[in-house]
């Protein structure tokens, strides 16, 4: 006889509750298995996201036994406790429905942040040459692999607390363009993240660090930007 | 019931953040204490002399050290977060959290024994 | 918090490492069993460098624990960020005022 697992669910939206549903063990199980077989066997109305299922597109986000985590990637024996899982919605964003979120505040903090490349060249000249090895390119290249999943997000307490705090992706992404020499916006967005919001809020908890599944330290890049904006500060560069 | 989950918090580096908070509270509420104190030397400083005479009784020498634990902790705790942030990135932060926890309860339990 | 805050929390807190290992210097020193007020006073009254020393210190340790206590109220209680912006001023010249009246106690001739 095939064995069983007891899985949670949350369902419903904001005053939703979890459900338990027994499913089926199979070996190399991922929890975004676990969710996919219980909409197509048990509930066909359970909602929750998805899209490349091997870790590039950051859509399959949600809190496993506790933890945000990429469930796609995230193999049901690692993360199993007694055979039991519980599978909630990503926490600090509104529940839509089940494990979906409203990930609107999530990306318009994106905005704020300036995190939008502004060139500083047309199509018609030519295309800059970067060095891989210059120390801007370097700072770049650590932070520039963020799939927008937002487990960091879900994890950090200062968002919990300061609901106007960008929170680590949307300062993550700041530090990778204020190290990319061809953008052009730089005042603007030191502007942005050195306001109330912005990266000196941060508490340096390490959490956003600890539960990147790209293994990116947005803790550190926080502090570049709080080091740059210092910087800015003191030469009078930033207004007020 | 909610979707709380919280397990992200069992982290050393929350627990140092709550630690650094904490007894930041703890200090922000001494020091106005500390300083009614010490304006009591104001004229011959007998009353002053009355109130250190009070702090030989051991429960107000225990209290003392859990004040001394606070500053050393807060302090070092804050260094910490000075260095993370103002110079190039250095993993082990957990090991030197808890260093500096350590440390601040043996230079503790040192001024307890000295005022015991 | 905003850089202009950050930047007094943060100069404030280097500033008094230093300091503060001086005044635990000072406590460990203090808390020997025969020292009276007298011998205490006798010792800071008149001291221009006390006065000073613990001038400073007093003064970065207002600035220093009223910012920190604004983001506590920020994050932990549900005052508007204004309000918590008052009650830390008033925190900090509470601790202003106390701090160097106590040094005036104990530095005064």
């Amino acid at each position: 006889m095939q064995s069983e697992m007891s899985v949670s669910l949350w369902r419903g939206g904001e005053d939703g509750a979890y459900v338990t549903y027994k499913v089926p063990e199979r070996a190399n199980q991922t929890v975004l298995d676990v969710v996919t077989w219980i909409q197509r066997n048990v509930d066909s109305t359970l909602s929750y996201r998805f899209a490349c299922r091997v870790g590039m597109c950051g859509s399959c986000a949600m809190v496993v036994n506790g933890r945000p985590r990429w469930t796609c990637r995230t193999h049901v024996s690692k993360v199993a406790k007694n055979g039991a899982l519980q599978i909630g919605p990503l926490q600090n964003m509104p529940i839509i429905k089940d494990l979906a979120t409203d990930m609107k505040p999530f990306f318009e903090k994106w905005q704020s942040a300036k995190g939008v490349f502004e060139p500083s060249k047309t199509r018609h000249d030519p295309i800059e040459e970067i060095r891989p090895d210059t120390p801007e390119r370097v700072a770049a290249d650590a932070a520039v692999e963020c799939i927008n999943c937002g487990v960091c997000y879900s994890a950090c307490d200062t968002v919990r607390w300061n609901g106007d705090y960008m929170g680590p992706a949307a300062l993550n992404r700041a530090w990778s363009l204020v190290n990319d020499v061809r953008d052009s916006g730089q005042a603007e967005r030191l502007q942005a993240v050195a306001s109330g919001g912005g990266c000196h809020s941060c508490h340096s908890h390490q959490t956003c660090q600890q539960f990147c599944p790209q293994s990116l330290n947005p803790t550190a890049a926080i502090a570049g930007l709080k080091r740059r904006t210092v910087q800015a500060y003191l030469k009078g560069d930033l207004k007020k | 019931m909610t979707a709380l989950l919280l397990n992200h918090r069992r982290n050393i580096l929350w627990f140092a953040a709550m630690v650094h908070r904490l007894s930041g509270i703890g200090l922000a509420a001494f020091l106005p204490l500390h300083f009614l104190v010490l304006g009591m030397a104001i004229g011959n400083g007998e009353n002053l002399e009355g109130f250190l005479r009070w702090t030989d009784a051991p429960l107000v020498k225990f209290a003392e050290t859990g004040l001394v634990f606070l500053l050393l902790v807060h302090m070092l705790g804050g260094l910490r977060l000075l260095l993370v942030e103002n110079f190039s990135w250095r993993d082990g932060q957990k090991l030197m959290a808890l260093a500096a926890t350590v440390m601040s309860a043996l230079v503790a339990f040192a001024f307890l024994i000295r005022v015991f | 918090m905003n850089v202009r805050l950050y930047l007094w929390q943060r100069m404030t807190a280097a500033a008094m490492v230093p300091l503060l290992i001086v005044h635990l210097a000072v406590i460990f020193y203090a808390t020997r069993q025969d020292l009276t007020a007298a011998d205490i006073l006798s010792r800071t009254r008149g001291s221009v460098a006390w006065a000073l020393f613990y001038g400073v210190f007093v003064a970065a340790a207002a600035i220093h624990a009223s910012i920190g206590v604004r983001n506590i109220l920020v994050e932990w209680t549900p005052m508007r960020h204004r309000t918590a912006e008052i009650a830390s001023i008033g925190f900090a010249i509470l601790l202003g005022v106390l701090g160097l009246r106590a040094i005036a106690a104990v530095v005064l001739p």
